[in-house]
């Protein structure tokens, strides 16, 4: 057993506790993730408005709606890819304004794409190398002059990356080129560079999306396993509803950038105007 | 993965040294002509500006179209140096004045690098290209109008004023005078060598990875943490810096060297050494710098139709290596370029 593995089985815990689902939450815990009134326009159009959203420490929470809603411009926003016109963002307690993306994620927030931006030409294992970055450090000058520091960094991040691919039993990939893995196992090596930054809030968008069934199964499995393990925040985008509604402990129903309804699966499901919105569609099938 | 990488290099070591020996067997043999002997060093420091340039548009994806003002800022600072160094303190050590005048121009390049990045680096787009030639221009019309003169032990800067005490080592247009001619290709291999060292293990650290992740997804590579201004910024310097040294040695080479020699066509010449030789790849940037250096010194006996030739050259070696059944042949017989060809048709 490495020594990450050994630090990541000490500290498997109990199955970790949920802070509140989405509407009435227990925060006595400080939340990963308060965004208050945040709001962007694009030229006069209110692409996300008065979008207010606490998340918990371990919980993991679902964003959904229909296409065009908004979720991905609130990833964005979260992630610090467009600054938002109103409102504020507090990560870890801490604001995010005036920060760029690499500064939010340093300050724990990673994310993975809906269409997949891995680094292609990197081998699988390079990618997760990307994503430890900023936890395993070396200069240029050791890195050029191949001094000892350079040697210790590498072999550390080697570890640590064959230890972050074996989550999803990928460490037999890791040689291989990244844009030659088969899109499932694309969308996995997505989810563990992002992990490789050492989030406290782990931002899924869409990670299901062209998964089959048994993929999506083992999908939901993982993304649990992932909290559990590493004690972090989920907040998913996601369109397949028994993923949503099998691992989602609270989930946030957005429409026309606007947040219609928050809740519990069941809560969610029977929401009259979700229904309208959104899930009317399932009942007619 | 590692050893395929770790094997690569070693062949193109192994190319650069032993091209180094044949140069030598056949120079003291006497094959080697005088001209051809002439071009040795200038085919150095282009070997090491197409290094260098390959590390910023290559690696790093930025257009740079001034390349030869650093080589302009290395080639000046390093005479001025060397001058300084032996007529001004007396040192006779001709290695280590040319050792001296090659880190000078690689700092004094590097400075620079570091002047017009900090503004540039910032925006995306076309904007480092066009600066960067800018750039290049106002290089040459500064040093078109610079006065350096040595006055014993001491250096007098002038602009626009030729009447500078002592002995004037950068004379305005004329440019650099009475330079001694202290480059020896034995000094321009150990630079090719140590430039080689320096790009190919930066692209193989974290800075490297960082780098070339910034390159290929500049969304993804911000969304990991990575200060996208910061690895740009690294690549554009180490590059400038490389590219001073190339033209301190340049710059050496000649007993009077001008700011007219390091004019847009040089930084168009290094990028067709780049483009050619296949841009991100470091191994066919050395042997394009070396073959299109001897190209027009080979066709010299045609001399009229001599830029003729060499744009018709040009010109097949582009129809050639961008041909499609070419390069599905080249597959078939080397199947790792496969991979090579899936990049070519996203692109």
């Amino acid at each position: 057993m490495t020594e990450a593995k050994k630090k990541r089985a000490a500290t498997k815990m109990v199955p970790a506790p949920s802070h509140g689902i989405i509407p009435e939450r227990d925060l006595y815990e400080r939340p990963v993730l308060e965004a208050r009134n945040l709001g962007i326009d694009f030229g006069g159009l209110h692409a996300v408005e008065d979008f207010n959203l606490v998340i918990g420490k371990t919980e993991i929470a679902g964003l959904i709606g229909p296409n065009g809603a908004g979720k991905t411009t609130v990833f964005n926003l979260l992630t610090k890819v467009y600054q938002p016109t109103m409102g504020t963002i507090l990560l870890n307690g801490r604001d995010t304004a005036g920060m760029n993306t690499a500064q939010a994620n340093k300050l724990g927030i990673a994310r993975t794409f809906q269409n997949i931006r891995l680094f292609g030409n990197m081998s699988v294992e390079d990618n997760v190398r990307i994503g430890l970055h900023n936890q395993v450090r070396y200069g240029m000058i050791p890195g050029i002059f191949r001094m000892p520091g350079y040697w210790r960094g590498e072999r550390e991040m080697h570890e640590r990356a064959l230890d972050l691919l074996s989550i999803f039993d990928m460490q037999d990939l890791a040689n291989h080129q990244a844009g030659s893995l088969p899109y499932g196992a694309q969308r996995r090596l997505e989810i563990v560079r992002a992990l490789a930054t050492n989030p406290s809030l782990l931002l899924l968008d869409e990670p299901a999306a062209g998964m089959n069934p048994h993929e999506t199964e083992e999908l939901m499995e993982n993304i649990t396993k992932i909290r559990d393990q590493f004690h972090i925040a989920i907040l998913l985008i996601e369109h397949d509803m028994s993923l949503v509604m099998g691992i989602c402990e609270g989930i946030c129903v957005l429409n026309y950038g606007k947040i219609i309804a928050k809740g519990t699966a069941e809560e969610i499901q029977n929401n009259p105007v979700v229904i309208e919105a959104y899930l009317g569609k399932r009942k007619e099938n | 993965m590692k050893s395929k990488k770790f094997r690569a290099n070693l062949i193109t070591y192994a190319i650069v040294i032993a091209a180094f020996i044949a140069c030598q067997v056949l120079i003291s043999t006497g094959v080697m002509t005088r001209s051809l002997k002439g071009q040795l060093v200038p085919i150095c420091a282009y070997v090491v500006m197409a290094i260098a340039l390959n590390l910023t548009v290559g690696i790093s994806g930025e257009l740079s179209l001034g390349h030869a003002g650093f080589m302009s800022v290395g080639a000046f600072s390093g005479i001025v140096m060397s001058m300084w160094l032996s007529k001004g303190m007396g040192l006779d050590n001709k290695t280590v004045v040319l050792l001296a005048a090659i880190i000078t121009g690689g700092v004094a390049a590097g400075i620079a690098g570091v002047l017009i990045g900090i503004p540039v680096l910032r925006l995306r787009g076309d904007y480092l290209a066009i600066v960067t030639l800018a750039f290049g221009e106002i290089i040459r019309n500064v040093i078109n109008c610079l006065y350096i003169s040595l006055d014993g032990s001491k250096l007098h800067v002038a602009f626009n004023n030729p009447n500078v005490a002592g002995k004037l080592l950068i004379n305005g247009p004329a440019g650099a005078t009475g330079v001694s001619k202290i480059a020896t290709f034995g000094m321009g291999f150990a630079l090719v060598l140590f430039t080689l060292f320096v790009v190919l293990n930066l692209i193989d650290s974290r800075s490297g990875r960082a780098i070339m992740a910034i390159r290929d997804n500049r969304i993804a590579a911000e969304a990991m943490g990575l200060n996208v201004t910061k690895y740009k910024m690294m690549a554009f310097v180490t590059s400038a810096v490389l590219a001073g040294m190339a033209g301190a040695l340049y710059g050496l080479n000649f007993s009077t060297v001008a700011a007219s020699k390091f004019k847009f066509d040089t930084s168009i010449l290094v990028l067709v050494f780049v483009v050619l030789g296949g841009i991100g790849n470091i191994r066919g940037s050395i042997i394009s710098a070396t073959l299109l250096t001897i190209l027009p010194e080979l066709l010299r006996a045609f001399a009229n139709y001599r830029m003729l030739i060499y744009a018709i050259v040009l010109i097949l070696v582009m129809l050639a290596t961008n041909n499609p059944t070419l390069r599905s042949m080249v597959q078939r017989i080397v199947p790792q370029k496969r991979g090579n060809k899936k990049e070519a048709d996203e692109a």
